[in-house]
């Protein structure tokens, strides 16, 4: 094992083209060792090219990219016994059983964990002599993950885990993942589920249009956004000036539909808000106060991109 | 390479080869039909042993384009379009790993068909022993490596497992016209017949009857060494062609789906 201090993952100024179509257009970010980082961003984001830049299966045509210390594509041979890759999608031949992927695989690692025992992990034991063919989505991506984790590695690349997954096969993930960062696996992973960067990642990046737009802790990024309070005007009644909001009171009436404030000081507005409606008997319909989450965050970000 | 790990990759081709109904078939019962027309077509009657030897020789080389070369390039194109490359890529293997164990049930197929097809040709139509059997051999070995390797170059060029049965022609044809025609064609232009004889198959059938037999065709049959001058040729033939396709393979194989 060796002791740098340097990142598990470090990316910097990536690019990569296909084609006329630069993917991604300079990238940088950095995962720790031991953390989870967790890649966010709309469909077309450049996701699944930066990760296949980490996993080495592409050069970049610009910048830097490392993976303990090492360059992905050029050093993959030395590289690849410390790592466990899940492409988004499987790769695995339909005609193969459950058990005779596993097998396969296994063959073909330095040193795996026995394949009963990864199976069990996946809750796939039951399923063992069945093609792959013959599998749910759910449980494709959950013999992908038993795969990526066959070889014991030290960074585990995951790409879009848990899509077609259902909530209760969700969660089981999420606790495999949490068992492996507590086992000290370095986690790079991707995802369109926003609440599973909320309840796993350490930090995170959102990407949109082939950049890195916001990246942080969990906590940095949401900060940066405002929350929100819902509810419904009746006719006829205009609202006051209330402290702490993002924009000017929308001109509201009530055949609009909801209306939603955003706020930097939720408790202070929301305060204001309730006493008014109180002193003026006014019913706010479908009230609903949220603070800022990552949802905030990354609809932010998308919604710059389409007003772009 | 390691070969356990090739193996194992290798076992789960054997496994799926087995599986796949109309690749068992192009593999196993085409050359077998072929055969059965050839030893009761009478071709093999009147020229006796040696004649019997060109055609055996050339049934080898069959088995070469439909058990190595054509099924080869359409299980690389469905390995790739099911992201099957990409995954092995994702671990441990060694690209020339990866080739290699996909291609290994089709090679020992094609090999064990080449032993009973030589075996069935020694017994039933009384073929002579082999003038220099390690001649035979490399000429099959390098058969098998120019197959496999110019399987991985067509494969390149074909978007499905089912186009594979339009972009694989020109080499069918090719080769079958280059190693069938050429012996015969002593009387065509010099041109007509290098390019004859510099197609993939021709140098193969070359090393594999000059191994057995002596001779390529009509020359008096040569003893084990004298035949090793004979050989040079089409050796340095076979030689260039799989640098060549090495190199081609090296720089356009590609290991998953055009996006």
């Amino acid at each position: 094992m060796t002791t740098t201090t340097s990142g598990a993952v470090e990316v910097s100024g990536a690019r990569r083209r296909y084609g006329g179509f630069e993917a991604v257009r300079g990238v940088s970010f950095e995962v720790r060792r031991g953390e989870l980082f967790a890649l966010l961003g709309t469909n077309g984001a450049g996701k699944t090219t930066t990760m296949d830049l980490v996993a080495g299966f592409g050069r970049p045509d610009a910048g830097n990219v490392r993976v303990l210390g090492h360059d992905p594509y050029r050093e993959r041979k030395v590289l690849r016994p410390r790592l466990g890759i899940m492409l988004q999608e499987g790769g695995l031949p339909p005609d193969l059983t459950v058990s005779e992927s596993a097998a396969m695989w296994a063959g073909t690692l330095t040193d795996p964990r026995p394949v009963t025992e990864v199976l069990a992990m996946v809750n796939l034991r039951r399923r063992e002599r069945v093609r792959v063919r013959q599998l749910s989505g759910g449980e494709r991506r959950r013999l992908d993950l038993a795969l990526a984790v066959l070889g014991r590695p030290e960074v585990l690349l995951l790409d879009e885990p848990t899509t077609g997954l259902d909530p209760e096969s969700r969660r089981d993930t999420w606790e495999m993942v949490r068992a492996l960062l507590a086992d000290g696996v370095t986690v790079l992973l991707t995802t369109h589920y926003l609440n599973e960067a909320q309840e796993l990642a350490d930090r995170l990046a959102i990407m949109h249009e082939g950049v890195v737009v916001t990246a942080g802790s969990t906590g940095e990024v949401v900060a940066a956004h405002p929350a929100r309070i819902t509810f419904a005007l009746p006719a006829g009644v205009g609202l006051p000036a209330l402290p702490g909001l993002r924009e000017d009171l929308p001109r509201v009436r009530a055949e609009h539909g909801p209306v939603t404030l955003r706020t930097d000081t939720l408790q202070t507005t929301l305060t204001e808000l309730l006493g008014w409606a109180r002193r003026h008997d006014v019913e706010l319909d479908g009230l609903e106060a949220r603070p800022a989450s990552l949802e905030e965050a990354f609809l932010a970000v998308a919604g710059e991109g389409a007003r772009a | 390479m390691n070969t356990v790990r090739v193996r194992s990759v290798g076992l789960a081709e054997l496994k799926l080869f087995g599986r796949n109904r109309s690749a068992m078939f192009s593999a196993l019962a085409v050359p077998l039909i072929i055969a059965a027309a050839v030893s009761t077509s009478g071709i093999t009657d009147s020229g006796g042993a040696s004649a019997a030897a060109l055609v055996v020789t050339s049934l080898l080389g069959y088995v070469l384009l439909a058990a190595v070369y054509y099924n080869l390039v359409a299980t690389y194109v469905s390995r790739r379009e099911e992201l099957v490359l990409k995954r092995l890529r994702a671990g441990e293997l060694s690209d020339a790993a990866i080739l290699t164990g996909i291609a290994a049930p089709m090679v020992v197929v094609a090999t064990a068909q080449m032993v009973v097809f030589a075996g069935a040709g020694a017994i039933l139509l009384g073929l002579p022993v082999p003038v220099n059997l390690p001649l035979l051999l490399l000429g099959v070995a390098g058969g098998v490596v120019v197959f496999v390797l110019l399987a991985a170059v067509s494969a390149v060029f074909t978007k499905t497992a089912e186009s594979a049965q339009v972009t694989t022609m020109p080499v069918l044809l090719g080769c079958l016209i280059g190693s069938m025609l050429y012996p015969v064609l002593d009387d065509a232009p010099g041109v007509v017949s290098a390019v004859l004889r510099a197609m993939p198959l021709s140098p193969v059938v070359d090393l594999m009857r000059l191994g057995w037999l002596g001779t390529t065709g009509e020359a008096a049959p040569l003893g084990f060494a004298a035949v090793l001058g004979d050989a040079l040729l089409p050796a340095a033939i076979l030689v260039a062609w799989i640098a060549a396709l090495l190199i081609a393979v090296r720089r356009s194989f590609r290991w998953e789906p055009r996006r």
